[in-house]
């Protein structure tokens, strides 16, 4: 039993009914890292999807630029407890990066600048749930959370939404990444709480 | 070390950022931060321990590592190549610790 | 290591917003200067919050002291500088850590470089040198943004004593007191040559402030000659994402 400090309260939290259990709110955008910030040139930029059978579909700035793009507004759950709702965003679907992609793949390996990496099942990545965003509120994506460009896939844990994305393999088994690896739960629903490996 | 939720680096004299336009680098604090979770786990301090990186190949004590601590775990990275030499990651349940990074940790031997 | 209960039994302001407290621990042995310990604060409905900070004090049995500076906006920081009173309960898990620390034994010169309350594991040094009567002659360069900013000036005042074989050089990065003789500025290449022990002194370094401070210093001093291996550095930051 832990010794109570009289009079600390520790920051604000609330038990909000529109947040996923053990999360608080915040107003603030708090900057997660694992490493350093990579800075990526647009001129060098590209996003590849790989298939399982070694097809490549690659998009540079410009081509990737000239896809449509939407604009969304979601709620962000980070494992780390803090929710933030409302956000802006615009990004092009995943929908319609993976349109031509030929694949009986189950799941996406995602890479990113700098070496970071995630996975999920492909379903996650279709039907209007997942982008590549390029701008938060209305302003270029900055490096720290995630420019030039992220995935942004809402409905799980934040750390599934890599900053600096780079591109998907495309997979038949699910293969853990960074965090999935270093005890974090392979799929990661905030709304059952699928926090660690063992949740 | 003292505690911030910063997400801006305070400038080099320990002043808050006074507004100028630079991109906050990530804070990363030497691995001695990570000295009290590694001590509930291990019965020796870890970060006087010599690690040699499986990457580069450098060699440095723990306490020296670049520690990102703003992260769902720790992260001790390389100095020298900036690769990942542990993590570690704390439930209320289990304590997971990879140590993958590291080719060797050396100790001085007891007794 | 298990975490024991420590009663606050002293508060001292050190600056506006710096203060120290002394904790009491039963059976606390000491600790070996420039060490921390965790701080774990728990709330009246469970919820905790741990903080690293470092000892200021000299070693000593069944009681620390640290010396906190308030990050507004922190969690922990604005409750052990303004809330937290004598007899008051908090949790510490200690002493920690085994490489940024300075042995009384040691006879090569001592560098200290601290960024404002990165002072705190450097004072813990500097007392313990006197306590135990050290030879080794040590250099402190301290980086504070104005004269008031700087924690225990007075004692550092006396410590620096002559005889004491212990300068100490203020850096001012914002206002300088009346008739100094160098502009307000930050920790430079020709002030670390003018006040720091030359590489070829072999001296043992320790660095400690905020991490870009930190950056700065280490590689200054690496830049002058002193081995990377030899400049033991403390950023201190934010920590406890994983407690």
């Amino acid at each position: 039993m832990a010794l109570i400090s009289r009079g600390f309260s520790g920051r604000p939290r609330s038990d909000e009914p529109d947040l996923p259990p053990g999360q608080y709110l915040t107003s603030d955008f708090p900057v997660l890292s694992a490493g350093p910030t990579p800075r990526v040139p647009l001129d060098t930029w590209a996003f590849t999807i790989v298939t399982e059978a070694g097809e490549r579909h690659s998009w540079d700035w410009k081509a990737f630029r000239q896809l449509p793009a939407e604009d969304l507004t979601v709620d962000l759950h980070c494992v780390t407890r803090w929710s933030k709702l409302g956000t802006s965003w615009r990004g092009v679907s995943l929908d319609t990066l993976l349109e031509d992609v030929e694949t009986a793949a189950e799941y996406a390996h995602v890479r990113s600048y700098g070496g970071y990496t995630t996975n999920l099942p492909l379903e996650d990545l279709l039907d209007g749930q997942a982008w590549i965003a390029f701008e938060y509120d209305g302003e270029d994506l900055a490096p720290e959370h995630g420019g030039p460009a992220r995935l942004l896939v809402p409905h799980l844990y934040l750390w599934k939404s890599a900053k600096w994305v780079q591109g998907l393999i495309l997979t038949p088994e699910d293969e853990p990444g960074f965090w999935e690896t270093a005890g974090y739960h392979i799929y990661g629903d905030p709304w059952r709480e699928q926090r660690y490996a063992g949740d | 070390m003292t505690d911030s939720f910063s997400t801006s680096l305070p400038a080099p004299d320990g002043s808050a950022p006074d507004g100028t336009a630079t991109v906050p680098e990530p804070a990363f604090l030497d691995g001695n931060a990570a000295a009290g979770p590694l001590r509930e786990l291990f019965t020796v301090d870890l970060t006087a321990a010599v690690g040699t990186c499986a990457s580069c190949g450098d060699a440095g004590p723990l306490g020296g590592v670049r520690l990102f601590t703003q992260a769902p775990g720790l992260v001790g990275r390389c100095p020298g190549c900036e690769d990942v030499l542990f993590t570690l990651v704390r439930s209320e349940r289990d304590t997971y610790l990879s140590m993958k990074g590291f080719t060797t940790l050396r100790f001085p031997t007891a007794g | 290591m298990r975490w024991q209960p420590a009663e606050v039994s002293a508060v001292h302001a050190e600056t506006q917003s710096a203060r120290t407290l002394t904790l009491r621990v039963e059976g606390w042995a000491g600790h070996l200067p420039g060490q921390h310990v965790d701080v774990r604060l728990t709330a009246a409905d469970g919820y905790t919050a741990t903080r690293s900070y470092s000892i200021s004090s000299a070693p000593a049995e069944g009681e620390l002291e640290i010396t906190v500076d308030e990050v507004r906006g922190g969690e922990v920081s604005p409750y052990l500088v303004r809330d937290a009173a004598p007899g008051d309960a908090v949790e510490v898990r200690g002493p920690l850590g085994g490489w940024f620390v300075w042995s009384p034994d040691s006879i090569r010169p001592l560098q200290l470089v601290a960024g404002g309350s990165g002072i705190a594991p450097l004072m813990s040094m500097l007392r313990a040198r006197a306590a135990a009567g050290s030879t080794a002659p040590a250099r402190l360069l301290y980086s504070v943004r104005r004269p008031g900013a700087a924690i225990f000036a007075a004692e550092l005042e006396r410590l620096a004593a002559p005889g004491s074989g212990l300068e100490v050089t203020y850096a001012y990065t914002r206002a300088v007191p009346p008739g100094w003789p160098r502009p307000a500025g930050r920790v430079d290449a020709r002030l670390l040559a003018e006040a720091a022990w030359p590489a070829d002194r072999s001296p043992d370094v320790y660095v400690c402030g905020p991490t870009g401070f930190v950056e700065t210093a280490a590689d200054l001093l690496v830049a002058a000659g002193h081995s990377a291996t030899d400049v033991r550095t403390e950023r201190f930051g934010p920590t406890g994402s994983t407690s």
